[in-house]
């Protein structure tokens, strides 16, 4: 049995077989996850909004709050770990529109973060070029992932809903 | 001038206390009236914490709550959120609605809307109470309802207010009746430039 680690708001962990790396409760939040399945080694990152530059004076020290300078550090993370580049296929999930107005059903006017934070990551792995093989985004309810680094799996919990593996 | 939450120093915080006691004080008179028995409100308190830290405080991640979203914006900007479980939830709309029995079932779009209603009523309460004390201009936008795991729900609020620094800060209150055991949370979100332009008009 491998352990559990768990990824916080605004942060990744890199782990090899037989572990799974998990993160809790994603709403609009994105869950990125990278695996070489040759290595058996990933990252999971949760990232909570989609652009770092709307944070002049953010520095260095956000960087795992933002797709687009989160995404290259874990990936440059996981090379140095041992990954191999063009190995590397991403799953994402995530990116939810939490909320429902009254009277607003097209949700106009309200937040689109969770759709902005999924179109940045989708972005960012497409410039980097890692493919991303699976998708459970959008939607308007919370996500629990796991990501088995056996098989690359990740398991995809919410409330009131059936589990899914993609 | 307060750019960072660092530069918050205690009579600014006693002052944002003070703010949350009148605000949910405000919040919780509406209740009683809504709900026909006395809410007491505990001591308010501001903090300043690490993302996981908020969400930890209010029962976990993956804890279901029932929470409406009410978005303040004009001269003050941020949100009021009130959160409660689905069992108090059913229950505050049983007694709103006279019905005995508060049923587990889902909550239908009715009863979610009723939810949004006392989310507005509380919400406009709330900040009607810091616009006064304030002077400040501050528009109720319409109030937005989510039922989910705690994490998933607080995630935006924590995105939008407290991505600029590595924790965010949130006055918190909770709410209990007596009478029905009712609990809930009132906790209010805002941005950095609102913090600052409530202290100048304070004159603190």
């Amino acid at each position: 049995m491998g352990s559990r680690i768990v990824v916080g708001i605004a942060d990744y962990k890199l782990a090899n077989a037989p572990d799974t790396l998990v993160t809790y409760a994603l709403g609009s939040c994105v869950g990125i996850s990278l695996y070489d399945a040759q290595a058996k080694l990933g990252g999971l990152a949760h990232i909570m909004l989609p652009d770092s530059s709307l944070f002049a004076t953010g520095a260095t020290e956000g960087r795992m709050k933002f797709a687009d300078t989160a995404i290259p550090d874990v990936l440059g993370a996981l090379v140095k770990a041992g990954a191999d580049r063009r190995r590397l296929t991403a799953k994402i999930a995530g990116g939810a529109n939490m909320f429902r107005a009254q009277g607003a059903l097209d949700a106009d006017g309200v937040s689109h973060i969770g759709q902005k934070n999924v179109e940045r990551v989708r972005s960012v792995l497409g410039s980097l070029g890692i493919p991303i093989v699976a998708a459970e985004t959008g939607e308007n309810y919370g996500r629990t992932l796991f990501v088995d680094l056996e098989s690359g799996k990740m398991i995809v919990q919410s409330l009131g809903r059936s589990t899914k593996e993609v | 001038m307060i750019s960072t939450y660092s530069d918050l120093g205690e009579n600014h915080i006693d002052a944002l206390r003070e703010i949350g006691n009148i605000g949910a004080g405000n919040a919780a008179s509406s209740l009683a009236v809504l709900l026909g028995e006395d809410v007491h409100i505990g001591v308010p308190q501001v903090r300043i914490e690490p993302y996981e830290n908020v969400i930890r405080s209010l029962g976990g991640p993956e804890e279901l709550g029932v929470a409406v979203l009410v978005d303040f914006l004009g001269e003050a900007s941020g949100v009021v959120l009130f959160i409660l479980s689905m069992q108090d939830a059913n229950r505050i709309l049983s007694i709103m609605a006279g019905t005995p029995d508060a049923d587990e079932e889902a909550l239908t779009d009715m009863k979610l809307s009723a939810i949004m209603e006392i989310g507005n009523i509380l919400g406009s309460s709330y900040l009607g109470s810091v616009a006064t004390l304030t002077g400040m201009q501050i528009r109720v936008d319409v109030p937005r309802v989510a039922i989910d795991m705690l994490g998933a729900i607080l995630a935006e609020p924590i995105a939008a207010y407290g991505a600029g620094e590595n924790q965010v800060m949130f006055i918190e209150e909770s709410f209990s009746s007596a009478r029905s055991d009712l609990h809930s949370h009132v906790i209010l979100f805002t941005e950095m430039a609102t913090l600052a332009e409530i202290m100048k008009r304070l004159g603190i």
